[in-house]
């Protein structure tokens, strides 16, 4: 990540009446594969728009692979690979023909167009499906296609809008699989969800949009020490008697709710692990399981909207 | 901002591809076969009609495109009102249909500006168009050179041929029409239905209300009335308000080029008819000195109504 490949820098959109990105700042580097996460609405497609150049930003200023995509959109294009939310294709042309106009217009020289467009579909797992006409593709194929599109371009950048939703579990595990791909071949991936399993999975960092604004930045582990308050939750099974008020004896745990007969979930500032095992053990408990709850980023986000809803209550209270 | 790169990069291949697209269609495949089979019925009358002249007419193959036999309209007449048709069946989905199959913001992430896309979607339009009329056209003279066994002569061909140009820019006039609504409304079928309005309104209704109109900006003076005769000043501004529509262009401009005696097309003055032969053909130069005014008229509404459609198109959002 030594080099920046995208800069932005207080990134407004306003439509009449409305501000749609609100001075939003970020930068991705080299080879990173970044997330935009956040509800529909919170800007993270209009922000896409203005990397590309494809919506004219009210200010702030963006870079892309060193070129401003407001003064020369032309050669920003040709470096970065778009692919739309519900990407839409010609449905009377066959994936092969679909790929070719977009190949022509990509300005690949004719005599490389088929070896390119073969190699593309081949990458996708489309080769069989490649004379089909598209009318027939099911979403996944479809999202696939678009996939192939941005190898066929060769692009340093490639930019995904909502790239797993509405694909089966099957076709969405193949899709990260290959956008990991991507990523081993040194393409930079900027994609936008809300299907949070997924980004956490596959991203590098994460930048969180609420209302035109990122209000999170940076890799899980560091959006669970903002959100989380830095505290690690455990979950702790045993038998025994008054294990409740053992744990709650043990320095450095904050917090310690009931799950059940024989479960607990403790929060707490540090690794307390081995001082739970060693308390339970000189209280004669028998310890059934003790476990760091993963951190997910399912938590942290339903944390943070939580806490800007209530922070949002209070206010309008 | 000054923006890199040339607007016209990647024309040629949105250019081709849609021509492509409209060749192969069966919407275009129906609308050809529509003006075939009404051009052949007007033309079978015309045929059995002038076979007879042939001898005495010297313009006798101009004489195909003009000359109706009832029911039939004229070959020209029925070019004027099916032209428009074929424009807006070729025009009204080019926009809001990238749109609604989302493969606009796909298309525009490629390495073109959005005036290739539009330029080249147009440009498409009017090559097919160009190619419909062109065969129509061939097919006419042919059949013409088959059975009224007479060559056309090279003022015929010419004339014929600028005929041709015209009913070119007539169309191009109503696929701009339909493209510009494309961009305005964002489901094809309202589209359709705006550009089918607008092109019945101008060729059906508004000669009508031109009359109308006219007569309550000019009242006819007392003089007039009593002759029972509409004034002169009303007479211009019902020619003047009736050449808003392109239709009433188009067909000023067929009456001047197909019929080579027309010497004028408002009002004649008997002052104006001295030292004129009546009934003898005018040169095509002044035939075309005639027309003029309606051809640039007709030109010049193709590039208003495309910049008009330019203009809109570049300020659409990439997303709706």
């Amino acid at each position: 990540m030594s080099t920046q490949v995208i800069q932005a820098q207080g990134l407004t959109k306003r439509y009449k009446g409305r501000t749609a990105v609100d001075g939003v700042s970020f930068t991705v580097g080299q080879g990173e594969v970044f997330g935009l996460l956040g509800p529909n609405g919170a800007g993270k497609t209009t922000t896409i728009l203005m990397l590309l150049g494809l919506t004219e930003a009210s200010s702030g200023t963006v870079s892309v692979l060193g070129r401003d995509p407001r003064r020369s959109p032309l050669a920003v294009k040709r470096e970065v690979g778009y692919m739309p939310d519900a990407v839409g294709f010609y449905d009377y042309l066959s994936a092969r023909e679909n790929l070719a106009y977009t190949a022509k217009l990509m300005e690949i020289d004719a005599g490389e167009r088929n070896a390119r467009i073969d190699a593309a579909l081949a990458r996708v797992g489309l080769s069989s499906e490649a004379d089909r006409r598209v009318a027939g593709f099911s979403r996944g194929m479809r999202q696939r296609l678009g996939l192939a599109e941005i190898v066929l371009k060769g692009a340093r950048i490639a930019i995904l809008d909502e790239p797993t939703s509405g694909l089966d579990p099957q076709a969405a595990e193949d899709f990260l699989g290959l956008i990991d791909s991507l990523r081993r071949d040194g393409v930079t991936v900027l994609l936008s969800s809300h299907m949070l399993d997924h980004m956490q999975r596959i991203c590098d960092r994460v930048a969180l949009f609420h209302q035109g604004r990122i209000a999170l930045m940076g890799t899980v582990p560091e959006l669970a020490r903002q959100v989380l308050g830095g505290q690690s939750a455990v979950v702790v099974e045993a038998r025994g008697k008054d294990i409740a008020a053992v744990l709650r004896g043990i320095p450095g745990i904050a917090s310690v709710e009931p799950q059940g007969e024989q479960r607990w979930r403790l929060r707490a500032e540090r690794d307390v692990r081995p001082d739970i095992a060693r308390a339970l053990v000189n209280a004669n408990a028998e310890l059934l399981r003790l476990d760091d709850e993963p951190i997910s980023l399912d938590m942290i986000y339903n944390r943070f909207f939580q806490s800007m809803t209530q922070g949002g209550r209070r206010h309008a209270a | 901002m000054q923006r890199e790169g040339s607007p016209v990069q990647g024309m040629g291949v949105v250019l081709l591809k849609e021509l492509a697209d409209h060749l192969r269609s069966g919407r275009m495949r129906v609308l050809e076969w529509l003006i075939i089979l009404t051009a052949a019925a007007a033309l079978y009358g015309v045929f059995q009609q002038i076979r007879n002249t042939t001898a005495s007419d010297p313009f006798v193959f101009l004489r195909l495109f003009t000359a109706a036999r009832e029911p039939m309209p004229s070959f020209s007449a029925l070019l004027g009102f099916l032209v428009p048709l074929v424009a807006i069946g070729l025009g009204f989905d080019a926009i809001n249909g990238e749109y609604s199959r989302r493969t606009m913001s796909r298309l525009l992430s490629q390495p073109i500006y959005r005036d290739a896309l539009l330029m080249g979607k147009f440009l498409a339009g009017l090559t097919t168009l160009a190619v419909s009329l062109l065969a129509l056209w061939l097919l006419v003279v042919g059949a013409g050179l088959f059975l009224l066994g007479v060559p056309p002569s090279g003022e015929e061909i010419a004339r014929s041929l600028l005929f041709l140009l015209l009913t070119l820019a007539y169309a191009g006039v109503w696929l701009s029409v339909a493209m510009l609504c494309s961009i305005l409304f964002q489901s094809a079928a309202t589209s359709a239905l705006v550009s089918l309005g607008l092109w019945l309104f101008f060729s059906l209704l508004w000669p009508m209300l031109a009359g109308a109109i006219a007569q309550v900006i000019a009242p006819p003076d007392p003089l007039a009335l009593m002759l029972g005769q509409p004034g002169i000043e009303t007479l211009q501004w019902q020619q003047a308000l009736e050449r808003i529509s392109p239709s009433q262009l188009f067909g000023e401009g067929v009456l001047a080029l197909l019929v080579p005696s027309t010497r004028t097309l408002g009002p004649v003055f008997l002052s104006q008819l001295q030292g004129a032969v009546i009934g003898s053909p005018l040169p095509l130069s002044q035939s075309l000195a005639i027309i003029w005014p309606q051809m640039i008229g007709l030109i010049a509404a193709v590039i208003l109504l495309f910049t008009l459609a330019y203009m809109l198109f570049q300020r659409r959002e990439v997303r709706a």
